[in-house]
């Protein structure tokens, strides 16, 4: 296992390699998710309004 | 449809002589309308001719404060000093290409013009590169004498210039059409643009070290042309393009 | 409601292709990581160091397919004036600028112990790194406008612009390159690469595959959600 941890020596750069990637693209991913979220709870929050003031 | 175009403002003789002769004036001729005004704007007072000019001159005397007075180091990036400056030069130029016509709503009367607003932008461009680059091109071996060029690359200094600046007029052009109607939009520009301008300064550059390095400075200039030519053609094209967008 | 008309369609769509498109990934990223990580051999020259290749060569891959997405989605945006293309073209260049930055700081890090530095001009990275800021113009641009409909036109104009230029800008930076090359750059040529090395590349390849589509779908939900919202909040205020 430490073996594995120390990649050879080159641990510093292949495990900053990895986590920055894995960080970039959960944060993107998530970012994503949140925002479609926020959108779509306040297009439901419009429309039934909407819809009473044309009834 | 009153097509008395030559409303162009800044140019109060031109608009009487268009319309004394009434609508009909050719494209042939609003193309050299538009392009002699932009000259004259270009050089009148508070004009970019002149701006653009002294920023040539004092942007490249600031190099040898920063890396030192040793001629050696200076002709070693005087080539690329040059051509970073003039590039430079050409950008904060271009900013206001279309600025004033489109707010004063003279493009929207141009682009109803038999000319079009492909030919609108050509004539722009060349008025630009003409008034505006083809002075720095000429002031550029004053410049290779400060910065210590090597003797043999003066030719060479000028002919790159010459066939690798209309490519950033032309692609400048389009950044500036894009950015029209963006308040401040300059520094927007810039961003859009530079990274286009990269090829011609690689083979630009490449040009004169070449020829200071007594090597075959042809291939790079083919490229540069090659660049340029590329740049002829989608240049007017996505100018219009770009400023019909902002017209609607 | 007409004019959701297509939005709608678009939804069930994505929402059919969303599971498949997740399991894909998330098979695609475990096996991927476990090859890249675990079951593949260190290089007999560069040693473990060589596993930043898996995710760094995938990620520079998918720079240069999310900027033809883009470029694509911009061109039909443009001819047809398809309104979900715009949306695409929006919604894909995040994701591009996330896989370029991501391409060029896995190569700083593998070009440290490869190279002794973290930055060379090398071809490769000058050309990514323009490619980064040709995504930054795009997506400044995008946000620079106030009418909606219009910056993304202006952008697509641009995408098109940058898209023809990226040959030559590509050419070019190899040229300079050659000319200016530093005799240290080490070169990874690809059909010398053994199996056990291409196995991984090509899961993590396919995994960043699934999953451009899926943020890329998700976050065209969004840019539909939010261009709903626009019209709505407009009605409201209409009355």
């Amino acid at each position: 296992m430490a073996e594995f941890l120390d990649m050879g020596g080159y641990a510093a750069f292949v495990w900053t390699a990895y986590g920055l990637t894995a960080l970039a693209l959960v944060v993107l991913a998530v970012s994503s998710l949140r925002a479609g979220k926020k959108a779509r709870d306040r297009v439901e929050q419009l429309r039934p309004r909407r819809r009473k003031g044309q009834a | 449809m009153n097509l008395c175009w030559t409303t162009l403002p800044q140019n109060l003789k031109l608009t009487r002589h268009g319309c004394d002769r009434g609508v009909g004036m050719n494209g042939a001729g609003i193309f050299g309308a538009i392009f002699a005004r932009d000259v004259r704007l270009a050089w009148s007072q508070g004009g970019t001719g002149t701006m653009a000019l002294s920023f040539f001159l004092i942007a490249v005397t600031l190099f040898p404060f920063g890396v030192g007075p040793e001629p050696q180091t200076l002709a070693r990036i005087a080539a690329g000093v040059i051509w970073v400056v003039a590039l430079l030069a050409c950008l904060l130029s271009l900013d206001r290409l279309y600025q004033a016509d489109y707010e004063d709503g003279s493009l929207d009367d141009l682009a109803l013009s038999p000319l079009g607003l492909t030919g609108v932008a050509a004539a722009k461009i060349l008025a630009h590169w003409v008034a505006t680059i083809l002075p720095l091109v000429a002031l550029s071996p004053v410049l290779g004498m400060l910065m210590n060029l090597d003797g043999d690359a003066y030719g060479m200094l000028l002919l790159s210039l010459l066939i690798g600046t209309p490519a950033l007029s032309l692609i400048g052009s389009v950044g500036a059409a894009l950015t029209v109607s963006v308040r401040r939009g300059g520094v927007l520009m810039s961003l859009l643009v530079l990274p286009l301008y990269v090829p011609t300064l690689i083979f630009g550059v490449g040009a004169i070290d070449a020829a200071a390095g007594m090597t075959d400075a042809l291939p790079h200039l083919a490229f540069l042309g090659a660049v340029t030519l590329v740049a002829l053609v989608i240049g007017p094209v996505a100018s219009a393009a770009a400023l019909r967008l902002s017209l609607e | 409601m007409h004019r959701f008309a297509n939005p709608a369609e678009f939804n069930r769509l994505a929402d059919a292709i969303l599971p498949w498109a997740k399991v894909v990934m998330a098979a695609a990223f475990l096996y991927g990581l476990y090859l890249a990580l675990y079951a593949s051999p260190a290089d007999y020259q560069q040693g473990e160091s060589v596993r930043i290749m898996y995710i760094h060569v995938p990620a520079a891959w998918m720079a240069m397919f999310t900027y033809m997405v883009v470029a694509v989605a911009s061109f039909t945006a443009l001819v047809w004036r398809h309104p979900l293309a715009l949306l695409a073209g929006k919604a894909a260049a995040p994701i591009g600028l996330v896989f370029t930055g991501l391409a060029l700081l896995t190569g700083m890090l593998w070009g440290k112990p490869m190279w002794g530095t973290y930055w060379v001009w090398d071809g490769r990275l000058t050309s990514v790194l323009v490619l980064f800021f040709l995504y930054l113009g795009y997506m400044a641009l995008w946000r620079a406008l106030d009418e909606e409909d219009k910056a993304g036109r202006a952008a697509s104009i641009l995408a098109l612009v940058g898209v023809v230029n990226i040959p030559i800008i590509k050419f070019s930076v190899d040229w300079w390159n050659t000319l200016h090359q530093p005799a240290s750059v080490m070169r990874m040529d690809g059909p010398s690469m053994p199996v056990e090395m291409l196995w991984p590349l090509l899961t993590l390849a396919v995994a960043y595959k699934a999953y451009f589509v899926v943020v890329l779908l998700y976050r065209m939900k969004l840019e539909i959600n939010l261009r709903k919202l626009s019209v709505l909040s407009s009605l409201e205020v209409q009355g």
